[in-house]
């Protein structure tokens, strides 16, 4: 998944799409997962960092990334 | 290096409009510990889920109440309502403060009796005694408070074959102003029906009227009602001595005071707008005092208040089995504990609260309890950080009715911790086995066996 260009993300987790004009808020590591996105950094890189980074099982971070894929997608933040 | 803690990502869109005029604030401060015991390892030692009482919590509501009611009023007498919760020492903590045992069956009759309350210091409601149950009620000179015109009849005829004089109430329901009036308990005080019966106690000469007594509806959102309640029980006592010089010695004014816990369809949590107890005390002293009863005929005041004494005492400590997301994009949580053991979530917005620190993100969720069933949901809405599988949380108001009213359904009844007032935790109840809940099958010869 690639997120938009013009999607932007602030420090403390507020994100703002100017194609909609909606806001949102995002937590810590949904806005490490957006930046890696906008880095390009693919699905597999980017479960591996969480997991190296954080105390959590790759079946887990597995499940949730697909579902906060799936809602960013469903809030037209991607291509 | 450290690891850092997980959470999961959550991405939720922010509404503008209207501000919420009610003010309230999202409930999700952490509860990590319940009377100096941490939540993960009572979940550890005694399993997921569990119920956890509070003894401190417990004993200081009864002790609390019986002093608002004490300095408003000479004469009170609390009678613990066993239906509300009858775990053996549950009801102990109460008879070690001075409550007497309100019952509504023989089984609860007997539990009391067990626990060693003295008999005639059991009070015996009820609309279904049957002969059984009253001859021993009779024997053991307890108050038994007539609910119908039947048992008045019932009553007066083994009173004459058994050559005693049994000491009765009438129950009495009336209109307090409160919308639905409880008119199913008792005789009714506005048509006459309540008169009837007294005429027929005293015309009988078998049955000893000692007492009045009314139960005028539950979670009772008006203190008021109470006191007009009270007006009308003095009404009774006072028209009483009139008629037959006869002194009611007691009016029995039963339970329904509500607990903290949130109704369903309400705007307000529940802590913000159910009466205090000082409220309904005042209510019901201010009308039997102002009664004008003669001194010596002041009746004692009794009260079997449940709920408001023991719904905030108890915990139900439980574990997230999974997070879905469902079709139309709501979070859904499954619990390990369902309506079978929660009962009391078919009518309460339960306040609910995460048993281990998180970021002050937050997702609104449905949250469902465990069982094949469509009907299982712990709450339909409920605004709650991002939980993982095994993250813990804590139900809070569940002490009233839910041990009582829970079901063997699809799964098996957890265990019972009381923390007593050290902070020490006692099994009071054990967790079910299907042992327990197959003792009383019987399986005929002839279906022991087949081929499959």
């Amino acid at each position: 998944m690639k997120i938009r260009k013009n999607v932007a993300v602030s420090d403390n987790g507020f994100l703002f799409n100017p194609l909609t004009g909606d806001s949102y808020s995002v937590n810590q590591i949904g806005q490490e997962i957006i930046r890696y996105l906008k880095n390009g950094k693919s699905e597999e890189e980017i479960k591996q960092t969480i997991t190296d980074e954080y105390m959590i099982d790759l079946n887990t971070v597995e499940k949730d990334y697909l579902d906060f894929e799936r809602m960013l997608t469903a809030y037209k933040l991607g291509e | 290096m450290d690891k850092k803690q997980y959470e999961r990502p959550i991405i939720k869109p922010l509404n503008t409009g209207l501000m919420n005029k009610f003010g309230t604030k999202t409930e999700y401060t952490p509860m990590t510990h319940i009377d100096g015991n941490k939540v993960s390892d009572l979940l550890e030692k005694y399993g997921s889920p569990l119920f956890v009482l509070s003894e401190r919590k417990i004993r200081e509501n009864i002790r609390s109440a019986k002093r608002i009611f004490e300095t408003r009023y000479p004469k009170v007498q609390f009678a613990w309502s066993y239906k509300t919760n009858y775990l053996n020492a549950v009801c102990n903590i109460f008879h070690q403060e001075g409550s007497w045992g309100e019952v509504v069956s023989m089984f609860e009759y007997e539990k009391a009796m067990k626990n060693g309350v003295p008999t005639d210091k059991i009070l015996f409601n009820g609309p279904d005694k049957t002969d059984e149950d009253l001859i021993v009620a009779i024997n053991n000179n307890s108050p038994i408070h007539i609910d119908h015109l039947d048992e008045l009849y019932r009553l007066t005829e083994l009173a004459k074959e058994m050559h005693k004089k049994p000491r009765v109430a009438i129950r009495v329901n009336m209109d307090t102003g409160i919308y639905p009036m409880w008119d199913r308990f008792g005789f009714n005080y506005e048509n006459g029906q309540a008169w009837e019966a007294i005429n027929k106690i005293m015309a009988s000469e078998t049955l000893d009227l000692i007492g009045l007594h009314c139960h005028i509806g539950t979670f009772m959102l008006m203190a008021s009602a109470y006191g007009v309640a009270a007006s009308k029980m003095a009404d009774l006592a006072q028209g009483i001595k009139k008629r037959y010089n006869k002194t009611i010695t007691y009016i029995d004014m039963g339970g329904g005071f509500a607990s903290k816990n949130t109704l369903k369809g309400a705007y307000q949590p529940g802590t913000d707008t159910v009466p205090e107890i000082h409220e309904y005390a005042e209510a019901i002293t201010t009308a039997l005092l102002n009664a004008g009863f003669d001194n010596d005929d002041l009746p004692y005041l009794y009260l079997e208040t449940g709920r408001a004494l023991i719904d905030d005492a108890g915990f139900l400590l439980g574990s997230v089995i999974s997070n879905k997301r469902l079709s139309d994009g709501r979070r859904a949580t499954i619990m390990d504990f369902g309506v079978n053991i929660l009962f009391t979530a078919f009518w309460y917005n339960h306040k609910i609260s995460p048993a281990q620190e998180f970021s002050h993100h937050t997702e609104d969720t449905v949250m469902y309890g465990p069982l094949c069933m469509n009907i299982d949901v712990v709450r339909e809405n409920v605004t709650m950080p991002p939980l993982n599988k095994g993250d813990n949380v804590v139900v809070h108001y569940v002490g009233a009715y839910n041990i009582t009213q829970s079901m063997q359904f699809i799964s098996l009844r957890p265990a019972v911790v009381l923390i007593d007032t050290k902070g020490n935790p006692h099994i009071i109840k054990n967790k079910e086995s299907l042992e327990d809940v197959e003792v009383k099958e019987v399986k005929p010869e002839y279906l022991s066996t087949f081929e499959l």
